[in-house]
């Protein structure tokens, strides 16, 4: 196991669980949990509603803590919240009383980095995610897309170690998702940050990751993890490739047996 | 369209009074309420002596600084308790059970301690304006600090604001809208203490003269006084308003 110690695990999810106590009912919402995410790496966690991915997600984040187990950042044990794991979250959860632009320049400022400091980078982000003309606007002026566009942009300007994207474009109508899946490529084709995204859409999850983690139903646990070797760039015409089909194939298959698994334990 | 009903109401009276249908000495006629009360606003040199002479101004000077002091204060105290109780639950268990406790006491019911204890200055007034606009303002300021959306919580957290940070920079703006319906409301509740305090123990301001004018059965002023209060109310409000309106245009 030496070749392994060279390169360490920016994130390692060690026999995590996590259980939710709900008016004396528990809930089981993951169990064991064993991941390793390396830097550079974008990561999908894909998951039928309710297996507790967003739970893992937050528990990342540093929103949450375990019951048993060990979530660590950097060798570190994830204890709150902090700007080095950005979170975009499936709303936007923008600061609809500022504009654009300080939605964006809120997390340096709030760093207490200066204006020199962040403000050419956040300019330089807000053209790359197609926002310019916006700077000035409120949020409430905006539409699903743009929101979660600044979303996006908000995290990138304070240059993050990982990304943890809670099912960013869930909310978004179908050509909107597209434009976003292809603009989140573009942005990690750019500088290779690591990723991690919640998902229930397998297509959105083989698209963009190079690792895709399919969880079982809850309590949630990682089911298989499947290596993606397409080659990148991609776009969303990957798709309708004949390799693309068949990783979505198996995928499929895999929860379709899962469901039938589930089915069949809830008889019992 | 909106001043139509009033208009008629107002044409009505005049009629009925004509008629001889009202009892004169205890329901003035709109027309001479017209008249006392432009003498009251401009003076008459014959009536110089009057308090009922050229003495409007002052006293609406009187009662709209007791008011403007009395909610000032009001709004210094309850903004930030109030943003305080929705924001800690520490904060809540200590201050919120005693506010709950004297809330339900009318400020009319003051009236008798805030003169022994303040005696007939305006210091009486303004502490049954403050007292009186708190309530409302602490309700409602603690109201919108607990509604703050708990997902932007998370956000402001997660992108590196201390605790201190986010009362400041999410907590209160997110609550300054449902603030804003406490200054109404407490803005309300100013005029109502102002007239009370007047009417009772302090000798100025439109408060004192209504209760004075039907003393010496001055009807027609008390009905211009009267008219002037609610004039005054509905200014106040509108000027919370269009504040409001310039402070909240992010939303739409």
């Amino acid at each position: 196991m030496d070749y392994l110690s060279s390169k360490s695990p920016l994130i390692q999810i060690e026999g995590l669980s996590k259980r939710f106590d709900k008016r004396g009912l528990h809930i089981d919402a993951l169990a064991d949990i064993n991941i390793s995410i390396y830097s550079g790496e974008f990561v999908a966690i894909l998951g039928p509603s309710g297996c507790g991915k967003s739970t893992l997600l937050n528990v990342i984040a540093g929103f949450d803590t375990p019951n048993s187990g060990l979530a660590l950042f950097r060798g570190n044990p994830v204890s709150s919240p902090s700007p080095k794991r950005a979170v975009v979250f499936q709303e936007p959860a923008l600061f609809p009383w500022l504009t654009v632009i300080d939605n964006i320049i809120f997390g340096p400022r709030m760093q207490g980095k200066s204006s020199v400091e962040y403000m050419p980078r956040a300019e330089r982000i807000i053209q790359q995610v197609g926002l310019e003309k916006f700077a000035k606007h409120y949020p409430s002026e905006l539409s699903g897309g743009m929101l979660q566009r600044v979303g996006i942009a908000r995290v990138l300007v304070m240059d993050p170690e990982v990304l943890l994207m809670d099912e960013p474009f869930g909310a978004l109508d179908a050509q909107t998702r597209t434009v976003m899946q292809e603009l989140l490529l573009d942005v990690w084709e750019r500088d290779h940050q690591t990723i991690v995204f919640i998902t229930h859409d397998i297509e959105e999850a083989l698209l963009l990751a190079d690792t895709v983690h399919v969880m079982t139903a809850r309590p949630g646990q990682i089911k298989r993890t499947i290596k993606v070797s397409l080659p990148r760039p991609r776009s969303a015409e990957l798709t309708t490739t004949p390799i693309f089909n068949a990783l979505k194939l198996e995928i499929l298959r895999l929860i379709r047996e899962e469901a039938m698994q589930a089915a069949k334990d809830a008889v019992i | 369209m909106s001043l139509l009903l009033p208009l008629i109401l107002l044409g009505l009276w005049q009629q009925l009074a004509t008629a001889g249908w009202l009892p004169i000495g205890i329901i003035p006629e709109p027309l001479m309420v017209m008249r006392s009360w432009h003498k009251w606003i401009f003076g008459d040199p014959a009536l110089s002596l009057s308090p009922y002479s050229g003495t409007w101004v002052d006293n609406v000077l009187f009662s709209s600084k007791r008011v403007f002091q009395g909610f000032a204060i009001a709004v210094v105290i309850a903004v930030p308790t109030g943003v305080l109780i929705g924001w800690s639950r520490l904060f809540a268990r200590i201050v919120d059970p005693t506010i709950q406790l004297f809330r339900p006491i009318p400020i009319t019911a003051w009236v008798p301690f805030a003169v022994a204890i303040f005696g007939i200055y305006d210091a009486n007034a303004l502490f049954l304006i403050s007292l009186g606009a708190f309530y409302p303002i602490v309700v409602n300021a603690t109201q919108g600090a607990k509604d703050t959306n708990p997902l932007i919580l998370r956000a402001a957290s997660m992108m590196g604001a201390s605790r201190l940070a986010i009362l400041l920079h999410v907590v209160f703006p997110s609550a300054l809208p449902s603030v804003f319906t406490g200054l109404r409301l407490g803005m309300g509740v100013a005029w109502t203490a102002v007239i009370v305090a007047e009417m009772v123990s302090v000798k100025s301001g439109l408060g004192y003269v209504l209760w004075d004018a039907y003393y010496v059965n001055r009807m027609d002023i008390c009905v211009a006084t009267m008219v002037s209060i609610g004039a005054l109310g509905f200014l106040s409000d509108r000027m919370i308003v269009r504040l409001s309106d310039f402070m909240f245009r992010w939303r739409k």
